[in-house]
């Protein structure tokens, strides 16, 4: 398991926004994704958690190639996916998948599950019969869990879940490498969350698919992450190993997203701890200087406010952004210094 | 005492598929300062139910049984009478913020309409109030604020102004429909902290509809766990969490994404969907789905009771430690 | 259901997997089924039924020519004993005959001009809104300048120039049409463009041209197929005011805005070479735009993006 397939370096995708007319008319740099790196081991699982304007789905799309980076690279089985041209992009798109967070409107409402799941087939094997498509269809919806008698009907016949399971089995068709998952559950119900999730697990170890895995709630990453990146404000402020997060996180932005997930046991829930968060999150049009997360850290030094903590790797071998690492201790139960 | 009593409130729908049945018999009751959570799953009839409650369902829906509040059925009220009390005396909030605030008015006028109607307070005093009722849901700056737009605020915010609406004419009752369900976590803990807080001071009894066990867990005393269209397990959080007895609660408690336990246990899912509503199935409509589902469940098994009120839809016993 | 207790070892997923297909029912059955629920709609698509094969088989069926001259009743107010149900005009031509020939010609023209900015405008608005940037600029620079253009005097141009031919009517009313769906069409690709599924297409590879065939077009169709009919009447409305000024089909070819002007001159002495056409012309008009508005409620917005 150790063979990297995806290295990510420095990728920052920035937007350029107008305002005004004319003479008055500003522009302003949104940044979305501002510096974030990262690899990925075959048939691993990386999870991406942040809230609102984090980036994490900018991210995914320009890991993808979806969106054009400003700055950075992506290495897909050590090729740069930025050097690429449009042909030869397309064509890496046969490993290259990705699910999406609105089950219902990643399908066309005017075709069937039939022509939804065979597309990439007729993309990347033109010259494919159609019995053999029809095969592969019904193979696919069998392995997602649809019945395939069901080929025939339309997105709008059937249930969240169920769409989300037909999305499934369209990234799956080609037998990709990478599955990029776009916030997979999020519209779902409780559930429906479980079921596709060991879904997704089942078919990774069955396949051998490498995941990342985008949420914007630590609960749910972990029943599939081996590593959890979390991101804030456009940039990463900790990767560290599933088991090594929930136990001890790093950063104190982690901290305060664990403790913000409400426990399911009343008991517990009765003597939650506040998150320690104050203020609103900055707008990425004007994010803050230094450290991006100084403005809300109950950690703050001054050294925080002047500047900006590099990704570093600590002795247990995961990565951290933050000048007080080593000395924080946010280890889970212990209430806070 | 008894705040709102719901006796076999019955919700359909017309539709050209047929007759949706999206409430059948459900019976609960919620008193002054409570705290509910109507559980339960898309298409279970949670929302449905409290939409009929206020006397807002759709033209093609038709609602019969009784909502007693205060003693009065809703249900049978005329629209100037229910206008009377909604706002007032009972306050609903919605799961989507963009869309519950008008995108053309400043948040000012729509917060100072609601007090001017009820409360017959003049313009300056209505503003004096709803900037006060800003500033205890946390609103930075409110004075400035409210003289802005709702999509010049952040989602978390707009959630904020909604619940601050909901409680300016401190209603008695608040039904908060998935009130955190489209917010982040962090914003979400914010909003349970805050509603717990202007409980305490108003004594405003809520009904939180959610799919979230963990806000239940937080917040509410009480829950109501429905499926299907029915209610099917009614008790005290304790009860519920720690002694669940319906099958689908049980199973809805082992599915949900946890915490506290470690990642490398799998995780139960309830296999299969929901029924459809068009069609129920005779007997208990969780039978299909049920891992202990028997012979004597093609009959619907009754609502069953216990010395300490817990209430359940089952023929077995489930008991746990 | 069997009678074990547990419910794990029977699995329905397994039991229905030897099942026939199902049939699936398309978001266009749903506007269908929608459309047909109309009155108006029904009603006005069978009103344009019985219109359509009126002008088609009409003229073959009666007894009267179109440039049959009766001298015996020139000018003669409808009445059956004279055999013209309709009447006659000056020169004693029966206007039922000349009215449904005169409908032949304003529908044929509705339809082919209609068709052409459809083909038209529906590729050149995909075009430029998939694309979008420099591309949709230019093309819509383009759209805006002919739309700038006088019309009547673009017409006149082609008449001078070409002489004056059925088919340049086509081509004028054709030509100014395409604008309109052009602009329409861009403005919803526009959207369409943003949506989920085609994001999902593009990370599957799907080429361009591709994904305006096979997911833009057809999502557009609801979009083009209401705005189809309502532009039907008003091209049938176009070419009756061109033909009202002069400026369409010559004679002994005739169309229902040529009829209406000429009867229009007559109108005190003998009013229903104007009546009848207009009434044909009119309740045509309205039947298109009944159905139009059927449609429009039918292709709900919630099945239309």
């Amino acid at each position: 398991m150790n063979d990297r397939v995806l290295r990510v370096q420095d990728l920052a995708v920035h937007f350029k926004l107008r305002e005004g007319l004319f003479f008055k008319a500003r522009t302003y740099t949104l940044k979305a994704v501002n510096g974030v790196s990262f690899e990925l081991n075959a048939g691993e699982t990386l999870g991406i958690v942040g809230e609102t304007g984090c980036g994490k789905s900018t991210l995914a799309r320009a890991i993808l190639g979806l969106i054009k980076p400003s700055r950075g690279r992506v290495l897909w089985l050590g090729e740069d996916l930025g050097k690429l041209d449009e042909e030869a992009l397309r064509k890496k798109r046969e490993d290259l998948q990705i699910i999406f967070q609105d089950p219902l409107a990643a399908l066309d409402p005017r075709m069937t599950v039939r022509d939804i799941i065979a597309e990439p087939l007729w993309t990347f094997y033109p010259r494919i019969a159609r019995v053999q498509v029809d095969e592969r269809v019904r193979g696919m919806m069998k392995m997602v869990g649809l019945l395939p008698n069901q080929v025939n009907r339309y997105p709008h016949e059937f249930s969240l879940g169920q769409c989300q399971r037909i999305g499934i089995a369209r990234a799956l068709v080609l037998n990709p490498k990478l599955v990029v998952c776009d916030e997979p559950v999020s519209a779902l119900d409780v559930s429906i969350q479980a079921q596709i999730i060991n879904l997704l697990k089942d078919l990774q170890k069955m396949l051998n698919l490498s995941l990342v895995f985008i949420a914007h709630d630590l609960s749910v990453v972990r029943h599939i992450s081996d590593r959890v990146m979390v991101m804030y404000l456009g940039r990463a402020m900790e990767i560290s190993t599933q088991k090594a997060l929930y136990r001890r996180p790093l950063h104190p932005y982690t901290s305060a997203l664990i403790k913000a997930v409400p426990v399911p046991d009343p008991r517990l829930a009765r003597i939650a701890s506040d998150t320690g968060l104050t203020g609103d999150m900055p707008s990425p049009l004007d994010p803050p200087a230094g450290c991006v997360f100084h403005g809300r850290c109950p950690y703050v030094v001054k050294r925080c406010e002047l500047e900006v903590p590099a990704l570093r790797r600590m002795e247990n071998g995961d990565w951290v952004a933050c000048h007080r690492a080593e000395e924080l201790d946010l280890t889970i139960g212990k209430s806070s210094t | 005492m008894t705040l709102l009593e719901v006796k076999d409130l019955d919700v359909s729908f017309e539709t050209h598929d047929g007759e949706v049945h999206a409430v059948s018999k459900l019976s609960f009751s919620i008193d002054a300062g409570d705290a509910l959570a109507i559980v339960g799953e898309s298409g279970c009839g949670k929302t449905q139910s409290m939409m009929a409650v206020m006397g807002l369902l759709t033209e093609n829906g038709k609602a019969s049984g009784q909502a007693l509040f205060k003693g009065k059925d809703l249900l049978q009220m005329n629209v100037a009478d229910l206008n009377k009390r909604r706002g007032k005396e009972i306050a609903m909030i919605f799961q989507d913020s963009m869309t519950s605030l008008n995108p053309y008015l400043r948040i000012e006028k729509q917060m100072i309409e609601v007090l001017m109607h009820h409360q017959g307070l003049d313009k300056a005093e209505a503003r004096g109030h709803a900037i006060e009722m800003l500033r205890a849901v946390r609103i930075a700056d409110p004075e400035r604020r409210i003289r802005q737009y709702p999509h010049e605020y952040s989602g978390g915010m707009r959630q904020r102004v909604m619940v601050a609406m909901g409680l300016l004419c401190q209603p008695d009752l608040l039904i908060a429909d998935e009130p955190t369900t489209a917010l982040d976590v962090t914003v979400q803990a914010q909003i349970s902290r805050l509603m717990t807080e202007l409980r305490a001071k108003s004594n405003t009894a809520i009904i939180l509809i959610t799919h979230n066990l963990g806000v239940v867990a937080g917040l509410c005393d009480r829950v109501l766990v429905m499926y299907a269209g029915q209610a099917v397990e009614c008790g005290t959080v304790e009860q519920i969490f720690y002694q669940a007895r319906h099958p689908y609660t049980r199973g809805l408690l082992k599915s949900v994404l946890r915490l506290d336990q470690p990642g490398d246990t799998g995780l139960e899912a309830i296999p299969g969907n929901p029924p459809s509503l068009l069609s129920l199935p005779a007997g208990c409509r969780f039978r299909e789905r049920c891992p202990q589902a028997h012979d004597a469940c093609c009959e619907m098994p009754p609502m069953r009771r216990d010395e300490q009120g817990h209430t359940w839809r089952c023929f077995l016993d489930q008991v746990d430690e | 259901m069997t009678k074990s207790t547990d419910n794990s070892s029977f699995d329905p997923f397994e039991a229905a997997l030897g099942v026939r297909d199902l049939k699936g029912r398309s978001p266009w059955e749903d506007a269908w089924y929608r459309l047909l629920k109309n009155r108006a709609a029904v009603c006005s698509a069978f009103i344009m039924g019985g219109m359509i094969l009126l002008v088609l088989v009409g003229p073959m069926v009666i007894s009267w020519e179109s440039d049959f001259t009766d001298w015996d009743f020139t000018s003669s107010p409808p009445s059956f004993s004279s055999g013209h149900w309709f009447g006659t005009d000056a020169v004693g031509r029966d206007i039922l005959v000349r009215t449904l020939e005169g409908g032949r010609i304003s529908l044929l023209v509705g339809l082919v001009a209609t068709l052409v900015s459809l083909i038209i405008g529906v590729s050149y608005g995909a075009i430029a809104g998939y694309f979008g940037g420099t591309a949709d600029r230019i093309m819509m620079q383009v759209v805006d300048i002919i739309y700038a253009l006088p019309f009547l005097f673009f017409v006149i141009l082609l008449m001078v120039v070409f002489g004056r031919h059925i088919v340049l009517i086509f081509v004028a009313i054709g030509a100014v049409n395409w604008l309109d769906m052009a602009r329409i069409v861009r403005g919803q690709t526009l959207s369409i463009k943003n949506m989920e599924f085609i994001e999902a297409a593009r990370a599957c590879g799907v080429t361009p041209w591709n994904i305006i065939r096979r997911h833009i077009i057809p999502n557009l169709m609801g979009v083009v197929i209401i705005y189809v009919t309502l532009t039907i009447p008003q091209v049938i409305l176009i070419e009756s005011f061109l033909s009202f000024l002069g400026l369409g089909v010559q004679e002994p070819m005739s169309s229902w805005g040529a009829l209406v002007s000429d009867g229009a001159q007559d109108m005190e002495s003998a009013p229903w070479t104007l009546i009848v056409p207009a009434v044909f012309l009119t309740v045509t008009l309205y039947c298109f735009n009944y159905i139009g508005d059927g449609l429009r409620d039918a292709l709900d917005p919630k099945d239309r993006l």
